[in-house]
């Protein structure tokens, strides 16, 4: 039954004594793993479901052996998949089963925290939560936070454009990097953006934030720091009703306000989260919002004031507002243990990453009631309500068969919801491997071909993170999704199945 | 005219410009035509088409719960503006509109095309950080839309960031997204005498407290050498934060309605400093430094004035351009000659070789037979 595959086994082995001569001429040999237990570490990122082997791992020491591996390669052909901390969601560091994979895990120096121009600039493999740790003694922090900001690096960070509870407030990644440093695929030093607010010409390094590591090799980055507010309490509010709820976050933004964090919890993840943390929610609530204010304790009492005002008028049936910096942990404890809570009462889950207006969150979870039907699949939700990201989580068991099938039939069917609904595939995840599919619903031919070409830009012969972000107009084919544009499908009218 | 009818009829000029080698003009409000086309390296003056982008106008979405607007890239900025007013929402990198200066109209495509911000960069962020999507019409004659309305969308490359600051290079920015923020409850400006040097460190020591710190200007005095000026800085936020900043930072305290007028008026370059009796020189022309905040003052003939917490430099000088593009690289930033001076020597000047291979690749896969002008 094997026999077939010998040729190809063959062919592999072949390449990858080749990749590994050509390596070995110019890194020193104990940074080069390619024995089959030794790559298996790194055969997947954070989304476990998808696994390859890499041909070689390489854990460059310096830039110099960078731009040697990328000058080799680049000789060589072959693919090149840069890692960080490994805890993204999309399989964006998924590794390329003919290529290397780049891991950038001890480039972990914070360089300079330069506390008067409010920056600091560290190695692509510094932990996102270390750069506050390291600003903090000069009262000040790195906004983007997100979720796991403890283990996740600022060169994932960028890859990935990444978000997290604070962002509705103070921005995303794309919103907090000044400059970055790195190599091009032909491992030439490559410096977008710089230390003053803005750089001639195109904004660059906008689009290298988010590229999933497709157009460059980044190694250091200079991020802005700022103030760190002096004071950060938070309310927690239950409502009957998810419309009532969904409602309440529009009008808090109507009101003029941003808070600093404005997340939603549906009645299923709450319990979840109650059981693990034993926050003190309300489980009879069938939605929690909890809605934080940081700044000067001037300013937060006043927002706290009017935020209160606005949710008692929007119907809230219990309001809490924290009274000690440990109280508003404990609020966040739940939200921010969401994902190993629903670990606890599902074999496995399905953790999607739409993004939808506003308005439209009670819909949205009216639609996935519907679906939780359809696929005959239990679903808890958990939003970053205030900018409409949503992270559905589609409980099965991947034991069972057709439940995998099922879930992920569910989710796509969630991330088409998404954008009929106006908004995006993925709001913080990224698309990676994932959710390479559902591109194919919200860009057109055109589109896509467009982001090739831009990407062939940086990278002519398309051999940095290949086959992740942009997918084929085969693929799309394959795939027999219809471009959706402002919520309408081509003939609406027809019948679907 | 209708979106529907126009924009066909401009994907066929575009079309047949490629077809014929020939190139398009794409012409704004033209509240930046001076620094525009001395920007454009090509197409600007010699092109055989002018593309009306005007002729795109008109609000298409906006949403104040949502904080979003989207709206045609022809659309007046004074008409987005007095749309988001009458919901207490504003742009809060405020655009500079450049009208009485230049006897233009600044648009939405313009803004983000030149991707110019206003007095409060520093601290709320430019025109990129607002831009959510666009529509872009290519060199290849298709319509294509990047991005979104949400506030979260890491779907695809940010292509719609991207456009700021492309300057009509990679095509003809058909619509745009914005994310807006209501405006703030409360603000007050600030005045004290101090020198460059010293207004630099001090805002730079400001802006790493928890302040609601906006923006600043520092003027030098009208005899402008003596080293002397004033700081201006402008306090914006929650009322109980913008009191009690106040009352922490000292100063003068600028009456509302004079505090209004000086912002507008540095913004839109009406300021009498823009305009000084140059000493019988015809080359002295305007610059526009962008540094480092922290870069101290710059040693260069003529006058200095200092934004966003030393983080922009205007100067007027006559010097030579090498003199000070050299000066601003070595602070660790750039400057674009951005009105008057010699008209041959280039705006920008890109340092790194990959760079300028990279740019004019991207430029050639939106634009791959050269319809629109080149910047690089």
């Amino acid at each position: 039954m094997n026999a077939p595959l010998q040729p190809d086994l063959a062919a592999r082995a072949a390449r990858q004594a080749e990749v590994v001569a050509a390596l070995g001429a110019v890194v020193p040999p104990h940074i080069l793993l390619w024995q089959p237990e030794e790559v298996t570490p790194y055969e997947c990122d954070g989304l476990s479901a998808y696994r390859r082997k890499p041909l070689v791992v390489v854990l460059p020491e310096t830039e110099a052996q960078v731009a040697a591996v990328l000058k080799a390669c680049h000789r060589l052909n072959v693919p090149v998949v840069a890692r960080g901390a490994g805890t993204g969601l999309s399989g964006g560091a998924l590794p390329n089963e003919d290529g290397v994979l780049l891991a950038l895990a001890r480039f972990n120096r914070i360089k300079r925290v330069d506390p008067v121009a409010r920056t600091a600039t560290v190695e692509c493999g510094v932990r996102n939560l270390a750069i506050s740790e390291a600003a903090a003694p000069h009262g000040l922090f790195y906004a983007p936070d997100p979720s796991s900001q403890i283990a996740c690096t600022i060169g994932g960070n960028i890859a990935e454009n990444s978000g997290g509870v604070h962002c509705l407030k103070y921005g995303l990644t794309v919103h907090n990097v000044l400059q970055v440093r790195g190599y091009t695929v032909e491992g030439e030093p490559l410096t977008v953006g710089g230390l003053a607010c803005d750089c001639p010409g195109p904004d660059l390094l906008a689009a290298v934030i988010g590229s999933e590591g497709m157009l460059m090799v980044v190694t250091e980055v200079t991020v802005k720091l700022l103030p760190k507010p002096v004071l950060a309490r938070c309310i927690m509010a239950s409502f009957d009703d998810l419309r009532k709820a969904g409602d309440a976050v529009a009008a808090i933004i109507a009101a003029g306000i941003i808070p600093a964090g404005l997340e939603m919890m549906d009645q299923p993840m709450t319990v979840a989260a109650e059981s693990f943390v034993h926050a003190g929610y309300d489980l009879d609530a069938r939605a929690i919002l909890l809605c934080e204010s940081d700044g000067t304790p001037e300013e937060v009492e006043e927002e706290i004031g009017r935020m209160t005002e606005v949710l008692s008028l929007c119907g809230a049936t219990a309001l809490k507002c924290s009274e000690s910096e440990a109280e508003r942990l404990r609020f966040w404890s739940g939200r921010k243990n969401a994902f190993p809570a629903t670990g606890r009462i599902s074999p496995d889950y399905y953790c999607m990453d739409g993004t939808i207006p506003r308005k439209r969150v009670a819909d949205m979870l009216e639609a996935i009631q519907g679906m939780e039907g359809k696929y005959g699949l239990r679903c808890v939700n958990v939003f970053h309500a205030g900018d409409g990201n949503l992270h559905p989580l589609i409980l099965f068991d991947a034991n069972q068969p057709g439940e995998l099938h099922r879930a992920e039939a569910f989710g796509a069917e969630i991330l088409e919801t998404s954008v009929a609904m106006g908004g995006t595939v993925t709001g913080e995840h990224g698309v990676g491997y994932e959710k390479i599919n559902a591109m194919c619903v919200q860009f057109s031919p055109e589109e896509r071909e467009q982001f090739f070409a831009f990407r062939r830009a940086f990278d002519p012969g398309e051999t940095l993170n290949p086959g992740k972000q942009i997918p084929t107009h085969a693929r799309c084919a394959e795939y027999g999704k219809m471009h959706v544009r402002g919520g309408l499908l081509p003939f609406p009218d027809l019948p679907r199945f | 005219m209708q979106a529907d009818v126009l924009i066909p009829l401009w994907q066929d000029l575009v079309r047949e410009a490629a077809s014929r080698g020939e190139r398009i003009r794409i012409h704004g409000g033209g509240s930046k035509a001076p620094w525009w086309a001395a920007a454009q390296h090509s197409g600007a003056d010699t092109a055989e088409h002018t593309l009306d982008a005007t002729l795109l106008s008109g609000i298409n979405h906006f949403e104040p719960t949502e904080l979003v607007i989207t709206a045609r890239a022809g659309t007046p900025l004074t008409e987005i503006e007095a749309a988001l007013a009458e919901h207490h929402q504003f742009l809060p990198f405020e655009p500079p509109h450049f009208a009485r200066a230049s006897g233009g109209q600044a648009t939405l495509g313009g803004m983000v095309a030149s991707a110019m911000s206003g007095p409060a960069r520093i601290s709320a962020g430019g025109v990129r950080d607002y831009v959510l999507g666009a529509s872009l019409l290519s060199g290849r004659g298709e319509v294509l839309r990047f991005g979104g309305e949400v506030m979260k969308n890491v779907a695809g490359f940010d292509v719609s960031r991207l456009l700021c600051g492309s300057l009509g290079s990679l095509g003809v920015i058909l619509d745009v997204s914005l994310k807006i923020l209501p405006v703030a409850p409360a603000e007050t400006s600030l005045r004290f005498a101090m020198t460059q040097d010293e207004a630099i460190a001090r805002c730079n020591a400001w802006a790493a407290q928890p302040l609601p710190l906006n923006a600043s200007a520092w003027l030098p005095d009208r005899s402008g050498s003596s080293g002397k000026g004033v700081l201006t800085v402008r306090l914006r936020g929650a009322r109980a934060a913008v009191q009690a900043a106040g009352a922490k930072l000292g100063g003068e305290r600028m009456a509302d309605t004079d505090a209004a007028t000086f912002w507008t008026a540095l913004r839109e370059q009406t300021l009498p400093w823009f305009t000084p009796t140059w000493p019988g020189d015809s080359q002295a022309a305007l610059w526009r430094l962008s540094l480092p905040t922290t870069a101290p003052a710059l040693d260069l003939s003529g006058t200095q004035l200092v934004e966003w917490f030393g983080g922009l430099r205007w100067l007027i000088s006559a010097a030579p351009a090498s003199i000070i593009l050299e000066a601003a690289r070595q602070a660790g930033g750039h400057a674009t000659r951005f009105r008057g001076g010699d008209a041959r020597a280039p705006v920008f000047e890109p340092t790194q070789a990959t760079l300028l291979r990279i740019q004019r690749q991207i430029k050639t896969a939106f634009d791959p037979h050269g319809v629109f002008p080149t910047l690089f």
